[in-house]
């Protein structure tokens, strides 16, 4: 037992060790980021004939603890563009802050149009590609949805390196190895958009969540859902997944205590 | 920053167990975790000719063994005209980490459309050549991870063809080979381009053995042996695939053709 009020409730030296203080440093060269720290999971988007689905769930992990479970992912930056955001919480959040401030830059501006999916998503993949090469980078891949200068679908991704692609499909972290391939199903190139409507597309990435939430163990069964079209933006960030089925769980052999 | 919030007891002030924990961390500096660059895969390839340049490359970006688009052009138009560089001369294919690449296109592109507003003319092939070595050079010590190939038609309308390394050393040549399949292309190109280990019929034996010359070939010949490069690189290795994109330039402008490739 210590006499020290500052020991009361802590843990014992005796018997857990000193505390290592490497992990608080108090002086040396100004830290960047060099890890995520709450995070949130994978982000999944499907272009359609008249627009794109984009879809990602509420939680925000720490580590493995399920530390934020009403996190809203998706972020509808004007009536055509929605950004998601996959990776550190907190730099979403700086990001967040600084597209508000682009937003009302944009609309005191005298021109005419408002920025578009791509006008953003250029925009987005500059800031992440400054970051990193001052090595500070913004621990996030990001997906913008929206409509282009024509108003046709657009789809492209930014990742922390500052790497950008698009494709009609598109899934960042978890989802690049489990939603994807279920994706290029139905969307196996530019020209399968025209084929696919707006129900079959929300059904596609609905399906999509469900497989994710069933083995991505850092994912959650409530999730935000955005439908971006001409007629708007269709924002639900309070989903529940449907028509769940663990039936194939009991045929899954080896993890458990079952003999065989 | 972290010394604002602080969980460890007050310095200096008796600590909370009787042996003293260590306040300082230990020497020596910790490991950065951020690697600020990546291997996007893809293969390129360009091939001059008498009075033309062929530059082409396949279409897919990876990331690991992920697939990030199977649409994602090497090969960029520089100068010209407005965004969609209408009028240009000039071709530019970079390979390597993508991001990268996207920069350097973007400030060569820049430059050359700059280089037409200050002096009334379009940029040589052999100036842009040298330019972009200095781009390159000048980010020495953080270079732009890609291998870059130019090309164009030189004052005499001839083919021109410059390759590059990261930190900008470069070189005119008659064909070359960057990326992830370059090791695998590169010897096929040696062999059908500049015709190595290739020799007259009938010239003898050992020392009287006279090396097959070198010459430009034509252009419908230079684009079979890309397409050729392109279909044997996507059998052997996992990175090259989905699309061929072909950018032919010759005097009367920039042709440009896409060809699929497996997307397995």
């Amino acid at each position: 037992m210590n006499h020290l009020p500052q020991a009361w409730g802590r843990p014992r030296d005796e018997v857990y060790g000193a505390y290592d203080h490497s992990h608080l440093q108090t002086s040396g060269p100004t830290q960047h980021t060099q890890q995520p720290i709450v995070t949130g999971t994978s982000v999944i988007a499907a272009k359609f004939k008249d627009g794109v689905v984009i879809a990602a769930d509420n939680l925000a992990s720490y580590g493995s603890l399920a530390r934020f479970t009403d996190v809203k992912r998706l972020r509808k930056f004007n009536s055509e563009v929605v950004v998601g955001f996959g990776g550190d919480v907190s730099d979403m959040q700086y990001l967040d802050r600084l597209l508000n401030s682009l937003d009302i830059q944009e609309n005191y501006s005298s021109s005419e149009d408002s920025l578009n999916a791509k006008n953003l998503h250029t925009y987005l993949a500059k800031v992440m590609y400054k970051r990193r090469s001052e090595f500070n980078p913004l621990w996030n891949h990001l997906l913008i949805a929206g409509l282009d200068a024509d108003a046709k679908p657009f789809l492209a991704s930014a990742d922390l390196l500052g790497t950008t692609f698009s494709a009609p499909t598109l899934a960042t972290g978890f989802g690049s190895a489990l939603a994807q391939p279920i994706l290029r199903r139905t969307l196996p190139d530019e020209e399968a958009v025209a084929g696919v409507d707006k129900e079959a597309a929300v059904k596609l990435i609905k399906e999509c969540m469900k497989v994710l939430f069933y083995r991505d163990a850092r994912s959650l069964d409530k999730y935000s859902i955005a439908i971006i079209t001409k007629d708007g933006v269709e924002l639900k960030e309070n989903e529940k997944l449907e028509n769940q089925s663990w039936a194939f769980a009991e045929t899954i052999r080896g993890y458990g205590t079952q003999v065989n | 920053m972290s010394a604002m919030f602080s969980l460890a007891p007050p310095q200096g002030g008796p600590g909370y167990s009787f042996n003293q924990t260590p306040t300082t961390a230990p020497s020596g500096q910790r490991q950065h975790g951020f690697y600020p660059y990546t291997d996007n895969g893809g293969s390129t390839l360009g091939i001059s000719g008498a009075d033309f340049t062929i530059l082409a490359g396949d279409t897919r970006s990876t990331n690991g063994y992920s697939i990030n688009t199977r649409y994602a052009p090497k090969l960029f138009k520089i100068g010209g005209e407005g965004s969609d560089n209408k009028g240009a001369r000039i071709v530019l294919s970079v390979v390597g980490f993508a991001a990268d690449g996207e920069a350097l296109k973007e400030r060569l592109d820049t430059i050359v459309k700059m280089y037409k507003y200050q002096h009334g003319k379009p940029m040589s092939v052999s100036a842009c050549a040298q330019r972009l070595s200095h781009i390159l050079y000048n980010k020495r010590f953080f270079p732009y991870y890609v291998h870059a190939i130019l090309g164009g038609l030189d004052e005499d309308g001839k083919g021109a063809l410059y390759s590059y390394d990261p930190v900008g050393s470069y070189e005119r040549e008659q064909c070359r080979a960057a990326g992830a399949a370059a090791s695998l292309i590169m010897p096929f190109l040696d062999n059908q381009v500049n015709f190595k280990n290739q020799y007259v019929p009938g010239s003898g034996t050992g020392h009287d053995l006279k090396a097959r010359e070198a010459q430009p070939l034509p252009q419908p010949h230079v684009e079979d042996l890309v397409r050729d490069a392109f279909t044997s690189a996507v059998e052997r290795h996992i990175e090259v695939g989905d699309g061929l994109q072909m950018m032919i330039i010759k005097a009367d402008g920039i042709h440009e053709t896409f060809t699929p490739l497996k997307k397995d």
